[in-house]
């Protein structure tokens, strides 16, 4: 089966990125197909390249960064959430004339658009989050 | 599905202005708008307040976006169901609500009522019909 994962709350303080990390590698080892991740809300926040977690705990950008780069994950941070919350990649800041980027390699900003198409194309859309 | 469209329900569960996912359920809404799909939408919970009639948000300083919903007509978005469970609960009526309308185009452009009041078990069964269920 297709999915799409809809991901709308930030790393740590809430579970739904985790569980859909989770939801995500089962579903590929069953040989279950990921569309697309899209990150919404919050959970845009996930995509930052910037935060240090304590070691004995899980880095929640570079596991989903580390999947992605296995399986070829599309992973999609909402562009008009993240510009609210100061989540710029290089290309954004250079236009909003920002001195610092802070998105991780691994995810790519689009529009809400991609959103839509996700729910369109996939068998499922799944939602993470409140 | 058929035709490849698909129906769209989108969940609306809070009020509008505690927390941003109002606004950027709304957000979605208007963008799927633009993809022909079967667009529908949902007020239950809290999340009748956010048709609220007569929104001020002067004192807390949070944007008003509540007129953006009077523009969902217009942008063939016209299937607007409200849980009468959610408004009863709350001490609301159907009259506490704007006054949400489209044109319909197979009708002379007749102007109707978008809002639809009905039922949890109703809603519970538009719910089944649904190819893709979006609630914030």
């Amino acid at each position: 089966m297709k999915f799409t994962l809809l991901i709308n709350e930030g790393p740590y303080q809430h579970q739904a990125s985790d569980t859909a990390y989770q939801f995500a590698k089962a579903a590929i080892e069953k040989g279950h197909e990921i569309y697309r991740v899209f990150f919404y809300n919050d959970g845009v926040n996930n995509a930052t390249r910037l935060a240090v977690p304590p070691q004995d705990d899980r880095n929640i950008t570079e596991r989903w960064a580390e999947l992605a780069k296995e399986h070829e994950l599309d992973m999609v941070v909402c562009i008009a959430a993240a510009q609210r919350r100061g989540m710029l990649d290089a290309d954004e800041a250079g236009r909003q004339g920002k001195d610092a980027d802070n998105i991780h390699p691994a995810f790519r900003i689009s529009g809400l658009g991609q959103l839509v198409e996700g729910g369109i194309q996939a068998d499922r859309l799944l939602t993470f989050g409140d | 599905m058929s035709d490849g469209i698909k129906k769209f329900m989108f969940v609306n569960t809070k009020a509008p202005y505690g927390t941003v996912y109002a606004l950027e359920s709304l957000e979605v809404v208007l963008i799927s708008a633009a993809f022909d799909q079967d667009v529908s939408l949902v007020f239950c919970d809290d999340g009748v307040f956010q048709i609220m009639d007569k929104q001020n948000t002067e004192a807390s300083g949070m944007k008003n976006f509540s007129n953006a919903y009077k523009a969902l007509g217009d942008y063939d978005i016209n299937k607007l169901y409200v849980e009468k469970e959610s408004l009863e609960e709350r001490g609301l009526t159907l009259d506490s609500l704007m006054d949400l309308t489209y044109e319909d185009e197979d009708d002379d452009w007749a102007e109707k009522p978008s809002i639809n009041l009905v039922s949890r078990a109703e809603l519970a069964d538009l719910m089944d019909q649904q190819d893709v269920v979006i609630s914030s």
